[in-house]
């Protein structure tokens, strides 16, 4: 087994056990969207329309609940000291526990999307497309996230500022996602342009959050 | 294999934690750092496994494997045990061992020498100080490295286990490694010589 797979294997199995909080995430997500109907009112047609906007948002709020734990908890026992010093480049290493914290907590909330869907009065064939839109940009908001979880572990209990150095960052994710999902609801846009748009900006951080993410952490070597 | 360190200085936090260190530890010997509290043992081993940043002097290590860093040949025994509560015993140290690149998967071995075989099945939150830190020397059995740095490795150690970490000390000498340890009191290597950090008092 690789160092990689290792690592990849060991994080997915810390969130599933108790207290690993991998299925907290979708629950603040159903939580979430079933007070937005409570708020806004039993208006069949405005659910339906800003339907795939709550979800995105939903999606957005949730994916940051569990960040701040990803660097965190290994820097609390020393993990994190023993993970500098393998012989896997950093930037793998935080590749490998990005992955781990999207398929436990970033997966889980396109599963459950097509089923909040109902909540909203979205229709079946669009929520298929918002779900579609979900996958393709989740990514991006866990490995943009993976910047700010290390930058707030580098500041040393940073993990207040998590929220406000990472959503101005995810608006472009919220947007071309949203714009998206109402393109293939509604029209009349065509649907191509902002997911390609959603595709590339998760391919990018998919990238650079890696690298910026590594960089953090040796940053935060005193 | 000899790691040489000349005038090294460390500064953490604004504060300047020593200057001004040299020594050199060739295979097969152990240096034990000494000094009183806030003297800069730990800071000295965390700057040897590359975890703190070297505010200057210089440090290299000749002999090694050219292309890896002294941190990647080096094992790490800080003060805390790297291991997670909800893992067992046996899936911490097969993780650490994967990761740190042990060419075997089998870690019964590393147990056994530890004294912690029993227990490969109980998560290690239900261990005791001793016991974790045992299970995180049988991290330096699994994965042979060369460089040892050890912060204080028989603190919560009872007699016997202290005996056996002795073992496995002098096994990793002879076998041509090489160990830098920081202790208050003596860690029970004969021929260790003593690096003294920091004014008397």
């Amino acid at each position: 087994m690789t160092a990689f797979t290792a690592l990849l294997l060991r994080d997915i199995r810390l969130s599933l056990r108790i207290g690993g909080g991998a299925l907290m995430g979708a629950l603040f997500f159903l939580i979430v969207v079933t007070l937005m109907p409570f708020a806004i009112g039993p208006d069949l047609n405005l659910l339906a329309r800003i339907g795939p906007a709550i979800l995105w948002l939903g999606a957005l709020l949730a994916s940051l609940l569990a960040l701040d734990r990803l660097f965190a908890m290994d820097q609390d026992d020393g993990s994190l000291d023993l993970l500098m010093m393998g012989r896997m480049p950093l930037e793998l290493a935080v590749l490998a526990k990005a992955l781990a914290h999207w398929i436990t907590t970033g997966l889980p909330l396109v599963i459950v999307a097509p089923v909040l869907g109902l909540m909203l009065n979205v229709e079946l064939r669009a929520m298929g497309w918002v779900t579609l839109t979900l996958l393709a940009g989740t990514p991006a908001l866990t490995f943009i996230g993976l910047v700010g979880a290390a930058l707030s572990v580098a500041l040393r209990r940073g993990g207040l500022l998590l929220p406000v150095l990472i959503l101005p960052l995810t608006v472009p994710v919220l947007i071309f996602g949203v714009a998206a999902a109402n393109a293939a609801i509604v029209g009349p846009a065509p649907f191509g342009p902002p997911f390609t748009i959603l595709c590339a900006l998760s391919l990018a951080s998919l990238v650079l959050g890696p690298i910026a993410a590594a960089a953090a952490l040796r940053h935060g070597l005193e | 294999m000899q790691l040489n360190a000349d005038n090294l200085a460390c500064s953490r936090g604004g504060r300047d934690v020593f200057a001004g260190v040299g020594f050199s530890v060739a295979s097969g010997e152990a240096l034990v750092v000494a000094g009183r509290n806030g003297a800069g043992k730990s800071s000295l081993l965390r700057l040897i496994a590359g975890l703190v940043r070297i505010a200057g002097g210089t440090l290299d290590l000749q002999g090694g494997e050219p292309e890896a860093s002294i941190a990647e040949q080096a094992h790490y025994v800080g003060h805390q045990d790297a291991l997670k509560p909800t893992l067992s015993v046996g899936e911490n140290l097969r993780f650490w061992a994967a990761f740190l690149g042990a060419a075997a998967d089998d870690i019964e071995p590393a147990l056994e020498a530890v004294g912690l075989a029993a227990l490969a099945d109980l998560p290690a939150a239900y261990l005791s100080a001793g016991q974790r830190r045992r299970l995180s020397i049988a991290r330096l059995v699994a994965a042979p490295r060369p460089i040892w740095l050890l912060d204080e490795p028989t603190s919560a150690l009872d007699t016997p286990s202290q005996a056996r970490l002795v073992e496995l000390m002098r096994g990793h000498l002879a076998g041509g490694g090489l160990i830098v340890a920081a202790a208050h009191g003596p860690i029970g290597l004969t021929q260790a010589r003593e690096l003294r950090l920091g004014a008397e008092g």
